[in-house]
């Protein structure tokens, strides 16, 4: 952080595309990997005559944000258009939410070193994406594709009450969580399906204007976003230090370089000349619309965060973990569930299912058993019928098979004996074959035990209970 | 009211319309006339007033179900200038 | 001749198998042939798709599976509608050659319904006039007088359909296109209530103000195309979700009780002596028939004219931009650049009106002009829908001239403010979104057709084409036909 004398003033447009099978005005596709325009139709590619249709799913998803981010739900909003020109854009226009949106004045809260800070929400409308253009270097043209124009789009907007870049990543992550969790939206900002601008100014501390704001458009990953954003408020607080004044402009983040960099094109500033979207009736949400949503509503991450650690009395770190996937902490709760201790069960999900699971690369949703068998294992090293390192055998291999833990125990053979009579028969039979190492045991050689241990294991092929073993032996050695 | 050449130069470059020297002063008298006509409404007093909009019953919502897209040919059948499947347009500078 | 007659007869004649389709048609293409060279009306004539579907028609009849009053009826479409693998130009360079992948909805409506469409019809460029004088494609002429306009937008509507070339046609009002044409030509036609019929496929001009409707000889015929027309529809959200009415059932019922609203402001000066002499003989007609006259104020008529300007000029500013030379559409050679891409496609492609338009509604919109200009007409057209709410507590219809003027010779029009005036009746029932119908009412010493307007209850349009069957059963000038040699 530069000089003292500047708070960093920040706020955030987010553009979530939402997972919906088809586009927002028409029934084509949002599947991914196309070829070009495969996913087109009069609609979406702006032909004469066309006018759009709005899919309620769409509005659904909306609402489901809203009430995550305890906004308040407009039982009205209105559509407009926003016009400019760009190939990208078929129609000349983007109909978008600008004078009532669906869903405004929510906030969320963002855990850090800062404590607990509560960002607000300004609002949340729904959009239509663009298309897309792929510079084709060789000729001097530009190659366009319409499949993304017309996917289904959330633009959240916070207030600028986010203070420092870490604020800013941690916001991001949090919102992003969020809207995975809904099932809404999947959260790769690296894909652009979860994008995020950031308005950066600076004030002295102290006063009570605003500095200039200058957007940064689209940085695609949360450490590139700290780094922008950490550059740029160096920048313009040397400029304003320095006398200069900030420019309000859009600038790029270059991670190469590490620096931001003013768009080189931006005509002269956008006139969007916005009005109501005549092809569209303000949309009126049906009577129990956001009942309906709201009791659907799953828990959020951070009250599942909160709940595994008062609950499972496990730590933060690892409640963190584990709740950082709906999926995944689904899971753990259901073994949880059938398992005497949460703490043991969360150490084989950070442990052994979490290194298979990237070792192998495969998504949790293709796991071939499920937690009653995973409980089962869990249970057998509780009971001492199975050591803890045939547990890790017997696990790889349900997780790479699906076999029954019982099977796979009873045709590995690694089956432990815990049954107190045998293991009494075995080390009487032991003890009675070993007069010597008996004798040289009393005589003082502590070292005798470990033998014997060894002897009574071999005798059983290595499926004594170690615990077991030692403490019958130690009985009957009067120790 | 009149507007200035200025104003005419910077309504067509938003229009994206490419006008001769006679074309702007010919919609820059016709314009102005047309506004002045316009100048009319300011009479009127709309305090309270809202836009209009109609009151007919609305369909229901769009299921979210696929249906059909066109077929590349249908897509780029009337395409001026393509490459592939794409549309193809001058380089467009960032 | 079997084009004289009405589009009910021909399918009264079609049903009792006095005649088929496939002769209907050959006979209308022959007509086209002789004449369109004239008119103007046809920019383009399918005669093989029109024949093939005459062919289906005649076969469907005749296993008993005939569709309805327009199953192989030879009807006309404003070019202004998507026909699926049929040139549509909007009356415009920019959309020469481009061929649609789809149907309007009302043109398929029309299709499902069995009729025979015969090609594209004229129209003033992307619907900018009322004289059909702006299409890129000459303009269509009046078969009353071919040295006159049609009228327009739908010029070439109003002249196919008086000049018996086909028994009904489709066409567009956004500020008087279906109905100032049809009282410049001596025949019926109806802009129904804003949302009774789908917009999808309609290329639009001013979305708020856009309708599609029929174009005939007689007030039945129009009621039979709406029939076909009218209803909601997947692809067009506006299309309002409500029932449509039998149009014909109540038809004939007369004036009697009929409250005829007559509105001051419509009759004032400005107006041909000729056209105020026949549209008050059709008052006078109307209590005849045992109507009331209602002297009605609508005060703020007289800011129709600027309200509508503003409004209709700033939604086409915006349904124009996708003219950008990209996807569709003419594309200007050797740019040299995006931005020149579009600034050249788009001047050329566009004629002078449409570009005059398109400036004026994106400076309604500019920013610091839309709050004085786009928002301000929008709270004035909320008063001027006012206006009517408080007649139709008084009035069932109201009656006015539907043009000032009767048809004036083509080149006459040159200050496109002079020929905005031509709408002043007509602007303000697209802006209240009412039902509005024009019909004759008889005809100028030069033989130049008068017609008047009926302007009814929002989504009454069986009550409005009721109110004016009553008057043509009185008083019928379908059976006058143009002096056309074929």
């Amino acid at each position: 952080m530069p000089v003292d004398d500047f708070q960093p003033v920040m706020g955030l447009e987010v553009h979530a595309q939402l997972l919906t099978q088809t586009k927002i005005f028409c029934g084509c596709s949002t599947s991914f990997g196309a070829a070009p325009n495969a996913h087109t139709c009069p609609v979406c590619l702006g032909m004469p005559g066309v006018l759009p249709v709005l899919n309620g799913k769409v509005v659904e998803y909306a609402v489901r944000a809203g009430l995550a981010l305890g906004c308040t739900v407009n039982a009205q909003s209105e559509w407009s258009r926003k016009n400019y020109f760009y190939p990208d854009l078929p129609k000349g226009y983007q109909v978008t939410q600008f004078d009532r949106p669906i869903c405004e004045h929510g906030q969320l809260t963002v855990d850090g070193p800062w404590g607990e800070k509560a960002v607000r929400v300004r609002r949340i409308h729904m959009e239509e994406d663009a298309g897309k253009s792929v510079h084709d270097g060789s000729a001097a043209r530009s190659l366009v594709d319409l499949n993304r124009a017309g996917t289904p789009l959330l633009e959240i907007v916070s207030e600028p009450d986010l203070r420092s870049a870490d604020e800013v990543v941690a916001y991001l992550k949090a919102l992003r969580d969020i809207l995975v969790y809904l099932g809404i939206n999947d959260g790769n900002l690296e894909e652009g399906s979860f994008r995020c601008d950031a308005n950066v100014s600076v004030m002295r501390k102290g006063s009570a204007e605003y500095g200039a704001r200058v957007e940064l458009k689209n940085i695609n990953s949360f450490r590139f976003i700290k780094q922008a954003i950490e550059y740029e408020v160096a920048r313009q607080v040397e400029l304003v230090e320095s006398g200069g004044k900030v420019v309000q402009e859009t600038r790029l983040f270059d991670p190469a370089r590490n620096e931001t960099r003013p768009m080189r094109s931006k005509e002269e500033a956008h006139d969007y000349r916005y009005f109501p979207e005549p092809d569209l009736q303000p949309l009126q949400l049906r009577a129990g619309l956001v009942e309906e949503v709201a009791a659907c509503l799953p828990e959020l991450p951070r009250q599942k965060l909160q709940r595994f650690q008062s609950q499972y009395g496990l730590p933060a770190y690892d409640a963190g973990l584990l709740t950082a996937d709906r999926a995944l902490a689904d899971l753990f709760e259901a073994v949880a569930a059938r398992a005497k201790d949460a703490r043991k069960v969360s150490n084989w999900f950070l442990g052994e299912l979490s290194r298979l699971l990237n070792e192998t690369g495969e998504p949790l949703s293709g796991l071939r058993f499920g937690p009653a068998q995973f409980a089962e294992l869990l249970g057998a090293v509780d009971a001492g019928t199975l050591s803890n390192n045939a547990a890790k055998a017997v696990f790889e291999e349900m997780f790479r098979t699906g076999k029954a833990p019982a099977d796979i125990i009873r045709e590995k053979g690694l089956g432990q004996v815990s049954d107190e009579g045998t293991v009494e028969a075995v080390v009487d039979q032991v003890l009675a074959a070993a007069a010597t190492e008996l004798e040289a045991y009393r005589a003082g050689k502590q070292q005798v035990f470990g033998f014997l241990v060894g002897q009574c294991m071999k005798a059983m092929k290595g499926k004594g209970n170690p615990q077991l073993v030692n403490a019958v032996l130690k009985r009957k050695l009067g120790a | 009211m009149a507007l200035t050449p200025e104003q005419v130069a910077h309504v067509a470059a938003l229009a994206r319309l490419e006008l001769s020297p006679d074309e702007a002063a010919l919609y820059r008298a016709q314009l102005s006339a047309v506004l002045d006509a316009a100048s009319l409404l300011d009479e009127v007093d709309v305090s309270g007033v809202q836009p209009t909009r109609g009151d007919a019953p609305v369909p229901p919502l769009r299921p979210d179900v696929e249906r059909p897209s066109l077929s590349p040919e249908q897509v780029l059948g009337n395409a001026p200038a393509k490459v592939g499947t794409t549309f193809s347009v001058p380089k467009i500078l960032e | 001749m079997v084009l004289d007659l009405t589009l009910a007869e021909a399918a009264g004649q079609l049903g009792a198998g006095a005649t088929s389709s496939t002769e209907l048609t050959r006979v209308a293409l022959q007509r086209v042939e002789a004449l369109n060279g004239r008119l103007n009306a046809f920019l383009r004539v399918d005669a093989a798709g029109a024949l093939e579907a005459a062919a289906q028609s005649d076969a469907r009849r005749g296993r008993g599976e005939a569709r309805g009053p327009l199953d192989g009826v030879p009807l006309g479409i404003k070019d202004n509608l998507l026909t699926g693998g049929l040139e549509t130009t909007a009356g415009s360079r920019i959309l020469q050659g481009f061929v649609p992948p789809v149907d309007a909805t009302a043109v398929r409506k029309l299709r499902e319904a069995g009729a025979v469409l015969l090609g594209k019809l004229n129209l003033d460029e992307f619907v900018v006039g009322s004289s059909n004088e702006s299409s890129a494609y000459g303009p269509a002429r009046n078969p009353w007088d071919t040295t006159r306009t049609p009228g327009g937008s739908s010029g070439g509507s109003a002249a196919a359909v008086a000049a018996r070339l086909c028994f009904g046609a489709l066409g567009s009002d956004t500020g008087g296109s279906i109905r100032q044409p049809a009282a410049l030509t001596g025949t019926v036609g109806l802009k129904p209530t804003w949302g009774r019929v789908s917009r999808f496929g309609l290329v639009a001009y001013a979305s708020s103000l856009d309708q599609v409707g029929p174009m005939a000889r007689t007030v039945t015929d129009c009621a039979l195309l709406l029939q076909a027309l009218a209803g909601p529809d997947a692809q067009d959200a506006t299309a309002a979700d409500l029932a449509v009415p039998d149009y014909t059932a109540a038809l004939e019922r007369g004036a009697a009780g009929l409250r005829v609203g007559v509105p001051a402001e419509y009759f004032g000066p400005g107006m041909d002596p000729e056209v105020e002499a026949a549209v008050r003989g059709a008052l006078r007609a109307y209590e005849q028939l045992g109507a009331t006259l209602v002297e009605v104020s609508l005060p703020h008529t007289k800011y129709a004219l600027a309200t509508y300007y503003l409004l209709a000029t700033a939604e086409a500013s915006s349904n124009l931009a996708r003219f950008d030379g990209v996807r569709f559409g003419h594309r200007a050679r050797d740019v040299k650049g995006l931005r020149e891409l579009y600034a050249r496609s788009r001047s050329e492609g566009f004629g002078p009106e449409v570009k005059r338009r398109i400036m004026l509604g994106t400076f309604a919109l500019s920013a610091g002009h839309y709050d004085a200009y786009y928002l301000k007409a929008q709270k004035v057209r909320t008063l001027i829908r006012r206006d009517f709410e408080a007649a139709f507590r008084q009035v069932d219809v109201v009656l006015s001239p539907t043009s000032p003027v009767p048809a004036f010779p083509l080149g006459q029009q040159t200050d496109p403010l002079q020929s905005y005036l031509l709408d002043v009746f007509t602007l303000p029932c697209n802006l209240a979104g009412l039902p509005g119908l024009s019909l004759p009412c008889g005809f100028t010493r030069a033989r130049l057709p008068v017609g008047m307007q009926l302007v009814g209850r929002w989504w009454d349009e069986a009550g409005l084409l009721a109110a004016a069957r009553a008057y043509e059963r009185a008083h019928d000038f379908s059976r006058a036909a143009p002096p056309l040699e074929a």
